[in-house]
């Protein structure tokens, strides 16, 4: 027994070591990467970011070089504090804050210590920099922006958070990333690769040699330059007039989809979001909750579109063989139905057909055809749906996969929405509950750029290609393919022809709602609308004054644009949204405006005032003064 | 037989064999250890492979020296060696360079010699010398005790260099001692006396004492039919309460901080900071990163980059663990293994006894350097600075196994001639 006892000791040491050394090497992962932590040093070869250009090839925006000035903690030497901030031009507490929060974080990593420093800064630096050991400066590429306008479609860069490294392991702390607009969308196209070079280090943080002999280090691959559809002189146009408004304008080629202009109001000079004061400047724009100048409203303002719908409504009721151009509809200044209080209508000729009706935007012309397009089926609920299957085709009621990263899917009501809010079967509900869907009111929902795509839908008789910023990827030159894609409506081109007239009419006869708008040598087709809104003040609805709306396209045959104005308050819709279509149209078509009188009522009528209103905290007047909104104090009992 | 006709044929070629594997791979690991690319000649002094490679091949030397000696030799001088070895430790007083902060060394100009690493040959060769005597009879207390001072006396003389590693080591002749017929009742009591030390460590003296008297009381009052020595009871109380405090006495006063920390991380009562238990910690870290089968010669991103501190000392075995993995360094386990094993089993066929000690203790001395040098490694066990054999960097230590094992591949040898 005696001669065991070494013998067994050393045989279960060996056992034992065994499963040591295959629980460190082969069970617990967590070594290779505190190994790599420790002693591989990554260098990344960030490329330069693709500079973007309108269809024109105007260049928007390019980079600039920036400069960091970086701190090694632990080989920082004790230095001349003060003439280092003389020479940064900061205070002293404030260099002293960040070093030690950088000493704190890890004493053996590069820290920014001053960001996005001037070339002049940099320059100046440069030769003083060898007096101070630990500290280096890092050369960045920030963007540089041509132009002061196109904030709300361009987006910006930022530097990325941790979720967002979380999500792609691409990115590592310190890198920038696109946010919003096209920088978001085409991120990928425009960073390009970053290469990566990886050194080996010693436990004193020295490169000793390149890792692996540089078998796993890449190359940079270049970020690509890309060009938009925009154009950037009538973009430029579009910002000018809506200043002092809130809204927004969008216009398209019908014949591809392109988007010519997307201004949203308020805006702001995209150079706000770059270098030093950065997260200041977004900070103060995220923080104004009352002009939102962040709230892309082309994209994401969800308005009842009003009367531009009815255009909707008689292409609807054609293709369903309702109602023929020859359908006379009489109007008593309303629409009565079911004993209930009438859908109202203005003075105008009666009765009317359907080029007229449009034309005269008569609203028990539209209620008529609605009710006559709904009824056609059993039941309401198959009305409806087959409603909702025509108004989808457009683009309408979903997201429209355009190449923005924003964007909101408006609402076109069906009738399970119907059978709900009417407790279906309990009780019924008839077409006349919905007749407020004839004139654009009611439920339905759009966003001004599902407005502009039905309008350029109108303008092609019946197709359309999706909404797209894009126009050519340097190196690849394509777009993605769902752009060259027709998308077709339910609706027969020849149902455009007199929908098509009617919207000519508006601006032709001389009772017409856009009359006055007419641009010499362009035969426009629009459509005023007016939406009324409210907001809620202390629990309680107060009715502002309308949104002005207006689509329009031009010329009427072969059109080359689509425009769609929508101005928050701007009183009914020829007031401004009309004058600001017929000026964009005239600007793009012909290079130069002639209306100079339209214009210039536009560049000189400011709707802050009527934006103050809401914010007195006593009761205003609305629209003009034609109706005065006592609800604000009297209605306190009323609850709507 | 006769012994002018010995041949080479007659040593135990698997022992060689492993002890050439197991310097090649020694070797190797410290050039990777020890690798500096900016040192471009091979044969450059500042490269210490290079003088690894120096020291194998005077050990070379050494081997071909002890072997064609007289194999009666060893036994015959035995006496003779041990006090030249306990001279040279103690004129390491008056003599003795400070390195590390132990006098562990002579210095001959930049040539250091640690007498240490040969003290055990000669207490190996010495112990046997006396166990194998016809007079000596290790079952008396009086011998016993002889025994134990021929052991003692070196460990003593080594701890105040300070070098409580090395002293440790002598614990390996417990195995010879118990093999030779030593009551078992020192083993229990060796393994109470590590118990308790760990327990009082963890638990503190006060604790440890209470308890003792609480289990002994118990045993007794179960006992109490057999009428119990109750001055055998109260001994034994008496002497683990007092170890106790006198453990906790030496670890809080004589130990040093480092010491203290040491022990403190093995037993999980301090949590790591950065300093305390990094060499540990790090060489976990290399040891992790070989995976299956290593990153490769020269590849190991943590030997490369000398993260492991004393790495081409104490902690060579990191590199074998990053640079070839689980297949390399398992390899080198069983290689150890299979060495002493080899030599366990050699010295049973033994006739001779002087030949069957000095075998157990060869194979105790390499097994407890192994365990305790791979165990520190691997972070089962506190920071102890022994090196690992034929594998860590350094002239004497080298010599000083080579010459332990070959001094009993020699005996061994002569086996056959003695029939
Ligand atoms: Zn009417």
């Amino acid at each position: 027994m005696r001669k065991l006892l070494l013998l067994s000791i050393v045989l279960s040491t060996g056992l034992l070591f065994m499963g040591r050394l295959f629980y460190l090497q082969i069970y617990d992962t967590s070594a290779v990467i505190k190994s790599e932590n420790n002693a591989i040093k990554v260098v990344y070869d960030y490329p330069q970011r693709g500079h973007i250009y309108d269809r024109n090839n105007q260049l928007l925006v390019s980079n600039q070089p920036s400069y960091d000035l970086m701190a090694i903690p632990q080989d920082i030497k004790p230095f001349d504090t003060l003439g280092l901030c003389k020479l940064l031009g900061i205070e002293k507490e404030k260099l002293l804050k960040e070093l030690n929060r950088a000493r704190r974080r890890a004493s053996w990593l590069p820290a920014v210590i001053v960001p996005t420093m001037s070339t002049e800064d940099y320059a100046y630096l440069g030769e003083q920099m060898h007096k101070y050991e630990g500290f280096y400066i890092q050369k960045r590429s920030l963007r540089d922006y041509q132009i002061d306008f196109g904030a709300n479609f361009l987006g910006y860069i930022q530097e990325v958070n941790q979720s967002m490294i979380k999500k792609d392991p691409y990115y590592k702390s310190g890198d920038l990333i696109g946010r919003q607009g096209v920088e978001q969308q085409y991120e990928k196209v425009l960073r390009g690769v970053k290469g990566v070079k990886r050194y080996q280090k010693d436990r004193f943080n020295r490169v000793i040699a390149p890792y692996k002999e540089g078998k796993l280090d890449t190359l940079p691959v270049a970020g690509r330059n890309i060009q938009l559809t925009i154009d950037a002189e009538l973009q430029k146009y579009g910002e000018e007039l809506m200043v002092n408004k809130r809204g927004g304008i969008v216009a398209l080629e019908p014949a591809t989809g392109e988007i010519l202009a997307l201004v949203a109001a308020p805006n702001y000079d995209p150079a706000l979001l770059v270098g030093r004061e950065r997260s200041k400047n977004y900070t103060q724009l995220d923080a104004d909750s009352i002009a939102k100048p962040l709230f892309d409203r082309v994209l994401q303002g969800e308005y009842p579109p009003g009367s531009p719908f009815k255009a909707l409504t008689s292409l609807i009721a054609l293709q369903e063989g309702v109602v023929s151009t020859e359908n006379k509809v009489y109007c008593n200044g309303g629409y009565r139905y079911g004993g209930k209080k009438p859908l109202g209508c203005h003075h105008h000729k009666s009765p009317v057909q359907l080029i007229d009706g449009i034309a005269y935007s008569c609203n028990s012309y539209f209620a008529s055809v609605y009710r006559s397009t709904i009824d056609k089926y059993n039941t309401p609920q198959e009305g409806i749906e087959s409603w909702r299957k025509h108004l989808a085709s457009f683009g309408l009621g979903n997201f429209m996969g355009y190449d923005l990263p924003t964007g909101r899917k408006g609402l076109i009501p069906n009738a399970k929405m119907y059978n709900r809010s009417y407790n279906y079967p309990t009780y019924r509900w008839g077409t006349t509950a919905t007749i407020s869907n004839a004139i654009g009111q009611g439920e339905v929902l759009m966003t001004p750029m599902q407005m502009v795509n039905f309008t350029a839908a109108i303008a092609n008789r019946g197709w359309f290609y999706k909404p797209h910023i894009i126009k050519n990827i340097s190196g690849v030159d394509t777009i993605p393919s769902k752009y060259k894609e027709k998308q077709v409506t339910t609706i027969e081109p020849k149902h455009f022809e007199p929908v098509i007239e009617g919207l000519n009419n508006v601006y032709n006869y001389s009772g017409g709602t856009a009359n006055f708008l007419k641009v010499p040598g362009i035969e426009i087709c629009g459509k005023t609308g007016t939406a009324e809104n409210s907001i809620r003040i202390d629990g309680k609805r107060v009715d502002l004054t309308d949104h002005s709306v207006f689509i329009a396209f031009a010329p009427k045959d072969n059109p080359k644009i689509a425009i769609a104005v929508f101005v928050e308050n701007g009183y009914w819709g020829a007031r401004f949204g009309g004058r600001i279509a017929s000026v964009m149209i005239e600007k793009y078509l012909k290079g130069e405006v002639t209306r100079k009188d339209l214009e210039n009522w536009v560049l000189t009528h400011s709707l802050e005032e009527e934006y103050q209103k809401p914010l007195l905290g006593k009761p205003f007047p609305i629209n003009d003064g034609k109706r005065i909104s006592a609800k604000f104090l009297a209605e306190e009992n009323q609850e709507l | 037989m006769s012994t002018g006709s010995r041949s080479v044929g007659s040593f135990d070629w698997a022992l060689i064999l492993i002890y050439l594997a197991l310097i090649s791979i020694g070797w190797l690991s410290i050039y990777s250890a020890s690798y500096n690319p900016e040192i471009e000649n091979f044969f450059s002094l500042e490269n210490l492979h290079f003088k690894q490679l120096i020291w194998i091949g005077l050990g070379f030397i050494i081997i071909t020296f002890i072997l064609f000696l007289d194999s009666k030799f060893f036994e015959r001088f035995s006496s003779l060696i041990y006090v030249v070895a306990i001279l040279s430790l103690l004129l390491l007083f008056p003599l003795g360079k400070n390195i590390n902060g132990a006098t562990s060394w002579f210095a001959f100009g930049s040539f250091t010699l640690q007498p240490s690493e040969f003290a055990k040959v000669a207490t190996a060769l010495a112990l046997a010398k006396y166990l194998s005597d016809i007079q000596t009879n290790i079952k008396t207390l009086r011998d016993q005790l002889r025994a134990f001072l021929i052991i003692a006396i070196p460990a003593l003389v080594i701890i105040p260099q300070p070098d409580p590693g090395s002293a440790l080591v002598y614990a390996a002749f417990f195995f010879p001692l118990y093999r030779e017929g030593i009551a078992a009742v020192y083993l229990i009591l060796g393994a109470s006396v590590v118990t308790l030390f760990v327990l009082t460590l963890l638990f503190g003296p006060l604790y440890i004492a209470l308890g003792v008297v609480g289990i002994a009381i118990l045993f007794f009052l179960k006992n109490r039919k057999r009428r119990p020595s109750k001055m055998l009871y109260l001994g034994i109380i008496l002497s683990c309460t007092l170890f106790s405090f006198s453990v906790n006495y030496i670890f809080e006063n004589v130990f040093q901080q480092r010491h203290r920390d040491r022990f403190n991380i093995v037993l999980g009562k301090e949590v790591d900071t950065q300093s305390i238990g990094y060499n540990t910690r790090q060489s976990e870290i290399a040891i992790g990163n070989g995976g299956w089968t290593g990153q490769g010669f020269l590849q190991g991103t943590q030997t490369t980059g000398k993260f492991v501190p004393e790495q081409d000392t104490d902690y060579i075995f990191s590199a074998v663990g990053e640079e070839w993995g689980f297949m390399g360094s398992g390899l080198v386990v069983v290689l150890f293994v299979l060495l002493i094993l080899r030599i366990i089993q050699l010295s049973e066929k033994q006739k001779n006894e002087f030949s069957r000690i000095y075998g157990y203790s060869v194979a105790g001395i390499l097994f407890i350097h192994f365990a305790v040098n791979v165990g520190m490694v691997t972070g089962l066990l506190p920071t102890i600075g022994i090196p690992l054999p034929f594998f860590s960097y350094g002239g004497s230590g080298f010599w000083g196994f080579t010459i332990l094992l070959f001094i009993f591949i020699k005996l061994d040898g002569n086996r056959v001639n003695e029939w």
